[in-house]
């Protein structure tokens, strides 16, 4: 079975990371894919480009990981992140977790992300007709906002 | 440590100053442009830290200068503050802010 924390250039198996976390006093398995879109607010999205300083980024996804399994009280958590060229409607990056009831496991995800998106050296270049972009920087700060409930949004409709 | 390398100094405290440490430094996206380079290896005077190796990377490379607010550090695998002082052998990455997910 692969190590928990991935960083590959392949298309990602989400029955893997899945399989990552499972554990028989688990009530609970929570899988998140985070795929990439054609838009960013109006602008058309040809495809992404993503970079990772691979050996930190694995570390930095572990320590997020034990935060995670201490503050939310989850068994075990996983995830698998592209790096590479990533085209229209493919996994960017899959996460699991799992816990013995769903309410730790949904939060430890949300919360894993939003940490994950901060703190996590792995960088996505966005390309459009025209050019490219790094995203996360001053200028091309994130679209997505910190997510406190799962409201609908009028870019989400 | 502040073993003369150099006899007889010129004056004194000079020797310290002579000593240099290399350090190797890894771009990452746009810091790798500003940089054209993935790597790169530095001679900095022994004590230097972080912050004072920037100093020379924008020396280098001037488009650095744009992103350096906004730029984290590492040091080997984990994150390290401007004040980090610098050994030989290190390595030192830039890190402009991040976008997974």
């Amino acid at each position: 079975m692969l190590s928990p924390f991935n960083v590959t250039p392949d298309p990602i198996d989400a029955t893997e990371v899945r399989a990552a976390v499972l554990a028989p006093d688990c009530g609970a398995v929570v899988v998140f894919h985070g795929t990439v879109r054609n838009k960013t607010g109006a602008r058309s999205v040809t495809h992404l480009e993503y970079e990772a300083f691979a050996p930190m980024a694995i570390g930095e996804m572990q320590k997020i990981a034990e935060e995670m399994v201490r503050t939310h009280g989850v068994h075990r958590v996983a995830c698998t992140h592209r790096v590479g060229r990533v085209e229209i409607g493919e996994d960017a990056m899959v996460m699991a977790v799992s816990s013995p009831h769903r309410a730790a496991a949904l939060a430890a995800v949300a919360d894993f992300i939003a940490r994950l998106k901060q703190d996590v050296p792995i960088w996505k270049k966005e390309y459009f007709d025209g050019g490219a972009v790094w995203i996360g920087t001053p200028e091309n700060p994130q679209g997505e906002g910190e997510m406190p409930a799962p409201v609908a949004r009028e870019r989400d409709a | 440590m502040r073993t003369a390398t150099v006899y007889p100094p010129p004056f004194p405290g000079c020797a310290a100053r002579l000593r240099a440490v290399n350090v190797n430094v890894r771009y990452f996206a746009g810091a790798r442009e500003a940089a054209g380079r993935e790597a790169e290896s530095f001679d900095v005077e022994d004590g230097s830290d972080i912050a004072a190796l920037l100093t020379e990377i924008v020396r280098r490379h001037p488009s650095m200068e744009a992103l350096r607010p906004s730029l984290r550090y590492a040091l080997g695998n984990d994150f390290a503050a401007p004040e980090a002082v610098l050994a030989t052998g290190a390595v030192v990455a830039l890190l402009p802010p991040v976008g997974g997910g």
